[in-house]
């Protein structure tokens, strides 16, 4: 590629001004209410005065030292991370087994694990919310007809309950994610390792297993943060008695009406969230650069 | 000297039978090619070998022991892949080493012999590569070493060259038998190309639409092809349509204004199959005329419009003067170079 500078310069322009429409949308409804959250959790407010443009770090000071905050943080990546598993231990082998299927089993189920994704997050979750429902939840009166349990146990407003109904949403995306990197494995691949010898747990452990580790934890990128920033799953389980940090700053800005805390949860949020998925995405590049290119 | 038996085998998938009737024995360190176009059930067939299929009706028999009740993980077959199928997440010598870790050998033993197997297949120095960092051609010999460092009773190969080019496959086809030979190692091949089974094989097994069509030497199947199916897909051949007149004395072979002595055996319509490259010109003969003329280097290739029908006829480059375009010709051939079937059906 050896264009001469004039042409440089005019392939740069034109190249700007195809994006420009892009980019003045990316600007307008992402980059400058970013900017100006960021903004607003340097201001101060006050019960009576309101909201006073000046730059203090009250509530950054705040939120770093009141354990309340520090609760809430561990509580909100405590959920994403349980959540991660539980997608990853069972969303995994639903994928490879969803990839041995054949023709219309395969295009039944993947409508069937595709199907949160085409229901309100809200509706789906007022549906957890009655089947946990109290004592006499549908789920605990299974569980204990089967004998599992003694008594009902606690799901709504605690982190299992919360925990479990995330799983549930964030499912396909774990699914989708795994399912993408079976597509690249060779199908002839498990027959190789079983005409060496292998058994078919050996097969999954030593051959399948490392060659979806990719799929796995991009997906696990994808359910933590979203798990992680979830607001209309916690609000509804958890509600007011147990808070994560996107409930929090949404009490913050609607109830307490203090902005400018709120605005610090967020970006706290926010950078905590980029910060792992930046993280742990270089990780795993620099763990599977050497194979998969 | 039966070391691998096939007994009719039949393979069939709902009410469509892809292989029928197959049997076949193979001798200890045999070379033995399944040959045909795709959809002929020759990868079937290799792969009821492997375990990977079970057949529908028939018996495969390895020194004398039933294979299809054996594990496919314990019939202790070495197979090369079409796609190779090599684990992209290991290093060549983790790939060669994982059968002999699946046989518990000890590490050292383990060690020496990934080095040397893959030494043998010209890949010493390779050991720390990774699969996607090696061309076709080196991928190709790993998948290779990977089949042949278990000592397998038997090896299947599914078209194990299909993938390279013209040059590289043809240095593999010479390595490839040389390595056989060396190891003496039973080997199958599966392919749709037939100078790469006339080239390797000590024995064809020409297949059609799931049946054995001939089983042969590579030189019995060109020369004495079974049936229409086999001298038409075995290189290229002329076929016409002729009859015998068995009223005169001696009998006569007819086609148009030609005719010569017909052989003992047949009577009535017949299909006059020559090989090009067994037609000569000469004085006497098939009158024709010839159409195009193409050099190839090494040989002529002249396309001929005889009575009978178009001929194609191969001279070797010899330097002697040949007919132009256009010109009059006389298509001869020895008698026993012209194999004659019945017409429509198999000789």
């Amino acid at each position: 590629m050896s264009a001469a500078p004039a042409t440089d310069g005019r392939d740069a322009r034109t190249a700007w001004l195809l994006t420009a429409p892009a980019l003045m949308l990316f600007v307008g409804v992402l980059v400058i209410p970013l900017a100006m959250t960021v903004m607003l959790s340097f201001h101060d407010w006050g019960q009576y005065k309101g909201i006073e443009p000046v730059f203090i770090l009250k509530n950054w000071h705040e939120v770093a030292t009141d354990p309340y905050f520090a609760e809430m943080f561990w509580r909100t990546f405590r959920i994403a991370l349980l959540t991660t598993l539980i997608t990853a231990v069972l969303g995994a082998p639903e994928a490879y087994i969803l990839n041995r299927m054949s023709g219309r089993w395969k295009s039944f189920f993947l409508l069937v694990i595709l199907g949160p994704l085409l229901i309100s997050v809200v509706a789906r979750t007022l549906g957890w919310a009655l089947l946990f429902g109290g004592n006499n939840g549908l789920v605990n009166k299974l569980l204990m007809s089967l004998g599992l349990i003694g008594s009902p146990l606690p799901f709504m407003f605690t982190e299992t309950g919360i925990v479990i109904a995330l799983a549930h949403v964030m499912m396909p995306f774990m699914v989708l994610s795994v399912w993408a990197a079976l597509q690249r494995v060779d199908p002839q691949i498990e027959n190789a390792a079983l005409s060496l010898g292998a058994g078919p747990f050996t097969i999954i452990r030593r051959i399948v297993l490392p060659q979806i580790m990719p799929g796995v934890l991009s997906g696990a990128i994808i359910v933590f943060s979203l798990s992680a920033s979830a607001f209309a799953t916690p609000a509804i389980i958890g509600g007011r008695r147990l808070k994560v940090a996107a409930t929090l700053a949404y009490d913050e800005f609607l109830n307490t009406l203090n902005w400018p805390l709120g605005a610090a949860v967020a970006v706290l949020l926010l950078v905590a969230l980029v910060l792992i998925v930046v993280g742990s995405n270089a990780l795993i590049e620099r763990r599977y650069a050497e194979v998969f290119r | 000297m039966s070391f691998l038996e096939l007994d009719r085998v039949a393979k069939q998938f709902g009410a469509q039978t892809v292989v029928d009737d197959f049997s076949l024995t193979v001798g200890k360190g045999e070379f033995v090619s399944f040959l045909g176009p795709s959809g002929c059930g020759k990868t079937t067939t290799l792969q009821m070998i492997a375990g990977f299929l079970d057949p529908t009706r028939g018996a495969i028999r390895l020194e004398g022991h039933d294979l299809t009740v054996v594990q496919p993980a314990k019939r202790g077959l070495g197979i090369v892949f079409q796609s190779y199928a090599l684990f992209p997440h290991m290093t060549a010598a983790e790939n060669v080493a994982f059968g002999l870790e699946m046989r518990r050998v000890p590490r050292s033993e383990c060690s020496e012999r990934v080095r040397a197997t893959l030494a043998m297949v010209g890949l010493a120095g390779y050991e720390e590569r990774y699969p996607r960092r090696m061309s076709g051609g080196q991928q190709q010999r790993v998948a290779l070493a990977r089949a042949l460092v278990i000592r397998p009773s038997v090896l299947l190969l599914d078209e194990p060259l299909s993938n390279l080019d013209a040059k590289l496959r043809e240095e593999m086809q010479i390595e490839l038998r040389q390595i056989q030979r060396n190891l003496g190692t039973t080997t199958i091949l599966v392919t749709h190309d037939q100078n790469e089974a006339m080239s390797l094989s000590d024995r064809i097994v020409v297949m059609s639409q799931g049946r054995i069509e001939q089983i042969g030497t590579p030189q019995e199947t060109y020369e004495r092809p079974a049936s229409a199916f086999v001298s038409q897909f075995l290189g290229k051949t002329n076929d016409f349509a002729a009859t015998i007149d068995r009223t005169a004395t001696p009998g006569q072979l007819i086609a148009g204004s030609w005719s010569a002595p017909a052989p003992a055996g047949l009577a009535g319509p017949v299909t006059v199959s020559i090989r090009p490259e067994r037609i000569g010109f000469g004085d006497a003969g098939l009158a024709a005329k010839i159409v195009t003329r193409i050099f190839q280097g090494n040989h002529w290739l002249f396309q001929c419009e005889s009575e009978c029908g178009a001929v194609i006829v191969i001279r070797q480059n010899d330097g002697q003067p040949q007919p132009a375009e256009g010109e009059a010709v006389r298509l001869a051939w020895r008698p026993e170079d012209m194999s004659l079937r019945r017409a429509g059906g198999a000789a």
